[in-house]
C-alpha cells in the first residue's frame, strides 16, 4: 500500500483584529487553489473558513485554523482560546448573535456564521468549554475522485 | 494548447533586466531570465502595468497600422468615449467626430451610444438574475482576464453580455448596411482604444470565436492628425452618447448609466484584486452589481491616451454639460446581439500539478524552499518575490542559486576565515573611502 498523499497547514489568528479578518482564508485559498482543487469545493471551503476565522476574530482572544488535505476529504479545524459558546443549538441558528454592538457596527457578527458553515460543509463538530474556548472541526468531501 | 495573443509586448534590445515590471505584474507573468525579461503568455493579461513602469521603454502595446483600413469600401471609426476627452474642452464631441470623418474614416460609431444599450441590458439581467452575486460587468477587457487566471470561480459572477465596443461594432456595421446597401464585408471597424487590453479583445475575443471590429487604434497615434484636422474643419456631426454615455470614460460612469441600488465602482488593479478575493471569502453576497477599471480614473486612465487621466476626468464633466440627453432605442438592437456567444473559460494558473500527490510534494517543497529563502523579495533572481521563484524552482523552471543573497550567505559559511574573495571585494570598497 502507497502512503497517501497529505497536505498540512497551519495559520495563526488573532482575535479583535479586524484589519487583518480574512487573509488566513485568502491564504488556505491560494494553497487549495495550487493543489488544484476543483473551484467549487474550494469555494465552499473558503466561505467556511472566513466564517470560522470571523468568529475567532469577534468572539475568542487567539485561536488558529488549521486545514489537512488528503485526496479523498479536506478537514479543517478552527481553534480558539475565547469565552466558549454557551448554547451551541441557539447558536446555530440564523440571525442568533452574541457578538457586540461595535462588532456590529463593523458588519460583522449578523449571526449567519455558523448556519452558513454548516450550509457550505460535509461534516461540522463543534467542541466547547465555557470561559477556555472552542474547537470547530469541519469535512468536505471531494466532489470528484482526485488522481 | 491554446497561445494567446498579446498587444503587450517585449522589445529586446532595450531591456536591461531590471526589476521594475516583474514587481509590478498582477499575475505575476514576467521573470528576468538571462538579463532580459520574459512574458509568460498564459498569465499575461495585458493590463499595459509593465509598459507604465518600464524605464527604458522596451514593452509596448501592439496597435494596428493605418493600412488595416485598406481595401474596406466604408470604414467607421468607433470612438472610445475617452477619445474625446483628449482635446480642449472648448472642442466639442460633434467637432472631433466631424473630424474623424476627414480622418479617412467614411463613418464614425459612438462607443459611448451602444454604452447606453449595454446599461440598459445589465440592469435587466442584474434585476432578473438570482445570482450568484455580485454581477461583475465585463467592459474592462482586463477584469475579464484577471478572473479567467486568478479567480476562475468568479466567472460565474460575470454578467453575459458583450462590453459597449462589441455592441458598437454590430450596431455600426447595420448602420451603414442600412445606409449604403453594401454588405457586411465591404465594412471594417477600426475601435480608438485608450489601452492594449482592448487590442487583445479584437483580435483574440473571449466570449465568441471573432470580434465584428476589424482592428484598434491607439488613441495617441490618431491623435495628431485629428487635432490638425480641427483647425481645417469647421462643421460639426450630432453627437449621440450624450452626457451619460459620455461618462463611461471614468471610473463609475458605467454605474451611473446602468442605475442599481447596491453597486460599487471600482478602479485600479490592486483595488481590484483586493475586492475580488473578498467576493471569493463570501463577504460581499449583498452587493449586486460591480464595475470594475483596471485602469485608474478608468479608461481615460489608459496608457495609449495622450491626456493626463486627471485632466480628462474634469473635461468629460464639463463636455457633458454640453450635449444633450439622448436615450438608445433598444428597439434596434436584437437581445441576443447583446449577449456573449460562449462560455467564458477558466485559464488557471495556479495549480502546481495535474496530479494531486505530485501537487503536494511541490507544495511542501515550496514550504521547506521558503524556510531557505530570504524572504526580501527583492526580484534579483528574476522572479518577482521570494514565494515567486520557491514556486518556480518546483516547477523546474529556475533554481535555489538564482537567489543571490541565499548564494552569499552559503558562500560566506563555506568560507568563515575572512580572507576570500568577497571579503578582500569589501576590502577595496573599504580602502576607496
Amino acid at each position: 500500500m502507497t502512503e497517501q498523499a497529505v497536505l498540512e497547514v497551519n495559520f495563526p489568528v488573532k482575535g479583535g483584529d479586524f484589519a487583518q479578518a480574512g487573509d488566513v482564508s485568502t491564504k488556505l485559498k491560494r494553497v487549495l487553489q495550487q493543489l488544484g482543487l476543483e473551484t467549487s469545493l474550494v469555494r465552499r471551503i473558503v466561505i467556511a473558513a472566513c466564517e470560522a476565522e470571523l468568529n475567532i476574530v469577534i468572539h475568542a482572544y487567539s485561536g488558529s485554523l488549521k486545514a489537512r488535505v488528503s485526496p479523498d476529504k479536506v478537514e479543517v479545524w478552527a481553534e480558539d482560546e475565547g469565552p466558549g459558546i454557551a448554547d451551541v443549538e441557539l447558536a446555530m441558528q440564523e440571525g442568533y448573535t452574541t457578538a457586540p454592538d461595535h462588532v456590529r457596527a463593523l458588519g460583522f457578527g449578523a449571526g449567519l456564521g455558523l448556519p452558513n458553515i454548516k450550509k457550505n460543509s460535509d461534516f461540522m463538530e463543534i467542541e466547547t468549554t465555557l470561559g477556555k474556548g472552542t474547537t470547530l472541526y469541519l469535512r468536505f468531501d471531494h466532489e470528484q475522485q482526485v488522481r | 494548447m491554446t497561445t494567446y495573443f498579446h498587444s503587450v509586448r517585449l522589445d529586446e534590445s532595450k531591456c536591461r533586466g531590471c526589476t521594475n515590471c516583474i514587481k509590478t505584474c498582477p499575475t505575476e507573468a514576467i521573470r528576468v531570465r538571462d538579463g532580459i525579461a520574459v512574458i509568460d503568455s498564459n498569465r499575461c493579461i495585458d493590463c499595459g502595468q509593465c509598459i507604465k513602469v518600464c524605464p527604458n521603454r522596451a514593452k509596448s502595446a501592439f496597435t494596428d497600422e493605418r493600412s488595416a483600413m485598406d481595401g474596406f469600401r466604408y470604414r467607421v471609426a468607433l470612438p472610445a468615449p475617452s477619445f474625446f476627452a483628449q482635446f480642449r474642452s472648448d472642442i466639442e464631441p460633434g467637432r472631433v467626430i466631424a473630424a474623424l470623418r476627414h480622418a479617412g474614416f467614411t463613418h464614425v460609431y459612438e462607443v459611448g451610444y451602444a454604452a447606453r444599450a449595454v446599461a440598459r441590458a445589465i440592469a435587466s439581467y442584474v434585476e432578473s438574475s438570482e445570482g450568484p452575486f455580485p454581477i461583475i460587468s465585463t467592459s474592462c477587457p482586463v477584469v475579464v482576464r484577471l478572473i479567467q487566471v486568478r479567480f476562475p470561480d468568479l466567472l460565474k459572477n460575470v454578467v453575459p453580455l458583450e462590453a459597449p465596443m462589441e455592441v458598437a461594432a454590430y450596431l455600426a456595421r447595420a448602420e451603414v448596411m442600412a445606409e449604403t446597401g453594401c454588405s457586411d464585408e465591404e465594412i471594417g471597424v477600426f475601435f480608438l482604444t485608450p489601452c492594449p487590453a482592448k487590442v487583445t479583445a479584437v483580435h483574440q475575443p473571449v466570449g465568441q470565436n471573432k470580434s465584428r471590429v476589424n482592428g484598434a487604434f491607439s488613441i495617441a497615434d490618431i491623435y495628431p492628425e485629428v487635432f490638425h484636422l480641427l483647425e481645417k474643419v469647421d462643421e460639426v456631426d450630432p453627437v449621440r452618447s450624450g452626457p451619460v454615455g459620455l461618462n463611461w470614460a471614468r471610473a463609475g460612469g458605467e454605474s451611473e448609466d446602468v442605475n442599481l441600488d447596491e453597486y460599487l465602482a471600482i478602479d485600479g488593479l490592486d483595488n481590484i484584486i483586493a475586492l475580488f478575493e473578498e467576493v471569493e471569502l463570501g463577504r460581499l453576497r449583498n452587493l449586486k452589481f460591480i464595475e470594475a477599471q483596471s485602469c485608474p480614473g478608468g479608461c481615460v486612465g489608459g496608457i495609449l491616451t495622450v491626456e493626463n487621466p486627471f485632466i480628462a476626468k474634469v473635461r468629460l464633466g464639463r463636455l457633458a454639460r454640453t450635449l444633450p440627453d439622448v436615450e438608445f432605442d433598444m428597439s434596434s438592437l436584437p437581445a441576443e446581439e447583446l449577449r456573449i456567444r460562449q462560455d467564458l473559460s477558466p485559464r488557471p494558473i495556479l495549480s502546481l500539478d495535474d496530479d494531486f500527490s505530485e501537487a503536494v510534494r511541490k507544495m511542501s517543497e515550496i514550504d521547506r524552499l521558503m524556510e531557505l529563502l530570504p524572504m526580501l523579495d527583492c526580484g534579483a533572481c528574476g522572479a518577482p518575490n521570494c514565494r515567486a521563484l520557491a514556486e518556480d524552482i518546483v516547477r523546474g523552471q529556475a533554481q535555489l542559486k538564482d537567489c543571490i543573497v541565499t548564494l552569499r550567505q552559503q558562500s560566506q559559511e563555506d568560507h568563515p576565515s575572512g580572507n576570500e574573495p568577497e571579503d578582500s571585494v569589501t576590502l577595496k570598497e573599504e580602502k576607496k573611502r
